[in-house]
């Protein structure tokens, strides 16, 4: 099991990385969508600095939505998902290897546009280990629930539309967590986030769990 | 012991009836062409003895394991070469073989062999498969079969957007894994060559078998 | 075969003229008979429509994801079939909801909508993935796929919910929400009585409507299955000797 979550990660991060469709095409898209954010505020600083968290984590959401299309469009387009079957590998190794591959690529994004909000927004860090936390179990659960969606509306012609339509609402407690862990690790607003991270952490085990069951079905019937 | 057996098997793909009703039975060691017009039901009763589809009526085994209940088991004995090559373009030759080596839990040692006997060892192996034309992909895909040994071979149009040499190379893996006691189910258009290979045509047409001859080689 | 022409039964009936008969009780007495508030003045009268749609509305959602569970684990197809019924009632209600909901806020609290409510904002968020699940229900394809696809973003939907709900509530802890208007008893009598009475009106609406909503589906399903039998048919007839120009190659 391990070893085949060890084997599908790996085939997922050489693809990308041989691709290189985040290094060129997410991560300019994500800093993009930070600048965009600066232009709407109108360079305000009060505004930009009390909304950083906010932005950042919408951003972050967005380039989930980017990199499970990524992951799932590998699997579909000749057809690999059937000759996963064939070849017998476990679902949930299956579901586990490719979540986290786009974990990883997510942290990637994430330290990149960290780099970003200093720069651009002025913040700074406050907390170096609850930021590092937040970001590590925030892309779990992105990820996560991201795979698992993914390989549910896989094989359907309107794909590209219906992800977000599904993904965003389900995501709505990682936004609203994280984005309250990065106030405090950021010292925007006084709050406790090292309790956010407790429900960020129950949302990535909710969507890990569920993941790992479901995705057998899903390969099997779609 | 009979490698397929299909009663009455009733397949559908969304609520098309592709298969209507097909009675089957392949014994060890056969090496079966499957023929018919296009929209017939070929590829589909290929699909189904590989254990990818389920049955909506009717009953059925492939290599001992029940159509409806194991075709788990099913999926990981036999070898298919589909419509889909199953590669990923980014990856090259060599990381593709190997990667389903890996996953389908077979010995990586068989990949150099299996990418010699298909001829996409020397200069290839190192390319993307995205740079790879049609015909070389599809070597490729054999060659992913070959590595599986599988017990039961399910090759649809093995020969189509081959080179001449491509469809000897064809040719020849099937009278080798038919040597080795494997069974053979094909489908092509490449009538000729295939009567030499075949030991059975079966004939499909309106997801039914209407012709089914025996020959005696 | 008997031909049908429409979903009515003796019980849809009868369950429609009480909705009726209901409706009218309910507006007379909403209207007429329970109390203006102290404070709410006119606009308590919001609560015979808003507490009756959205308890309906929890009761729906709970019902879809028990039928996608039913689905999961044993592909019951009146299952199937009950979950996407009570989706799509349970999605009207829930617009009805919000809808009402912020209707009601504009004189009480001032506002049409506050970030700061833990349920408004939860239910907000189930009206979203709730239309997920109706998209996905639309999405097309086998039947048996759509249904487990739309079974999986049940349950999970199931599963995240109180997440949502614990994470809105720490957001925010200025929740503008009474705690509950139907226990913390400061309701006068007429209006607690008007107020059951909502409950039941709106839950034999919500029952009438989700038996002719599953009728719809099962008939439609039905039709396709008899459709199966008669595309079987002409499948084979594909075979017979002659019907294809392409027969006499082989």
């Amino acid at each position: 099991m391990l070893a085949d979550i060890r084997l599908v990660a790996a085939k997922d991060l050489r693809i990308e990385w041989r691709s290189r469709v985040t290094l060129s095409q997410v991560v300019p898209f994500a800093l993009l969508v930070l600048v965009l954010f600066g232009f709407a505020l109108d360079a305000n600083r009060p505004v930009l600095d009390a909304a950083t968290s906010g932005l950042y984590w919408v951003t972050v959401l967005f380039v989930g939505v980017m990199s499970v299309q990524r992951a799932t469009a590998i699997e579909t387009t000749d057809g690999a998902r059937r000759a996963l079957l064939l070849a017998g590998v476990e679902p949930a190794a299956v579901f586990l290897g490719k979540a986290v591959a786009v974990a990883l690529q997510l942290l990637f994004v994430e330290v990149v546009l960290v780099g970003g909000v200093i720069v651009l927004f002025d913040a700074s860090i406050e907390s170096l280990p609850l930021l590092t936390a937040t970001c590590l179990v925030a892309s779990v659960g992105i990820a996560a629930a991201g795979t698992l969606l993914g390989a549910l509306v896989a094989g359907v012609r309107a794909r590209e539309t219906v992800l977000p339509i599904l993904l965003l609402p389900v995501l709505a407690p990682v936004l609203i967590g994280a984005t309250r862990a990065f106030d405090d690790a950021l010292g925007t607003v006084a709050v406790d986030g090292w309790a956010w991270l407790g429900l960020l952490a129950g949302f990535g085990a909710i969507n890990t769990v569920l993941g790992a069951l479901a995705y057998g079905v899903l390969l099997e019937e779609t | 012991m009979s490698i397929i057996r299909l009663q009455a098997a009733v397949a559908l793909i969304g609520r098309f009836p592709a298969l209507a009703g097909i009675d089957l039975e392949v014994g060890e060691g056969e090496v079966v062409l499957v023929q018919g017009p296009n929209g017939a039901g070929k590829s589909t009763l290929l699909r189904l003895c590989a254990g990818l589809m389920r049955l909506e009526s009717g009953e059925g085994t492939v290599l001992g394991h029940d159509l409806a209940t194991e075709r788990p088991s099913i999926r990981r004995s036999v070898g298919l070469l589909g419509h889909d090559t199953a590669l990923y373009d980014d990856l090259t030759v060599r990381e593709n073989l190997d990667f389903w080596a890996r996953a389908s839990r077979v010995d990586e040692a068989a990949v150099t062999p299996a990418m010699e006997r298909l001829g996409v060892a020397d200069r290839l192996h190192d390319v993307p498969v995205a740079l790879l034309s049609a015909g070389q992909r599809r070597r490729v895909a054999l060659a992913a079969v070959v590595v599986r040994r599988p017990r039961l071979w399910l090759l649809d149009e093995p020969h189509a957007g081959l080179d001449p040499s491509g469809r000897d190379l064809v040719d020849q893996l099937v009278v080798d894994a038919a040597a080795a006691g494997a069974t053979v189910l094909l489908s092509s258009h490449e009538v000729d060559r295939t009567l030499e290979l075949a030991t059975r045509r079966i004939t499909v047409a309106g997801g039914t078998i209407t012709g089914d001859v025996t020959d005696a080689r | 075969m008997q031909e049908i022409n429409h979903t009515g039964s003796r019980t849809t009936r009868l369950l429609g003229a009480a909705v009726i008969v209901g409706l009218v009780a309910l507006v007379l007495l909403g209207w007429f008979v329970a109390p203006e508030d102290d404070d709410q003045q006119d606009a308590v009268r919001m609560i015979f429509v808003h507490v009756p749609s959205a308890i309906w509305t929890y009761i729906a959602f709970v019902t879809t994801a028990i039928g996608s569970v039913m689905w999961l684990v044993r592909r019951s197809v009146w299952w199937d079939t009950v979950a996407a019924a009570a989706a799509e009632i349970g999605v009207l209600f829930c617009g009805l909801t919000l809808f009402t909901g912020s209707v009601w806020g504009r004189p009480t609290w001032n506002t049409y909508w506050d970030w700061g409510d833990v349920r408004l904002v939860t239910t907000l968020i189930l009206f979203l993935m709730m239309i997920g699940y109706l998209s996905v229900r639309s999405l097309g394809g086998p039947e048996s796929a759509t249904a487990t696809r739309a079974a999986i973003v049940g349950v999970m939907a199931a599963a995240i919910l109180p997440i949502v709900n614990r994470s809105v509530e720490w957001w925010e802890n200025n929740t503008l929400h009474q705690k509950s208007s139907l226990t913390d008893g400061n309701l006068e009598d007429m209006t607690l009585f008007t107020l059951v009475v909502g409950l039941i009106v709106w839950g034999l609406f919500f029952w009438w409507a989700i038996l002719h909503r599953f009728r719809i589906a099962w008939l439609e399903r039905e039709i396709r299955s008899s459709d199966l039998d008669r595309a079987l048919v002409e499948r084979r007839a594909e075979g017979e000797p002659g019907a294809s120009p392409l027969e006499e190659r082989v």
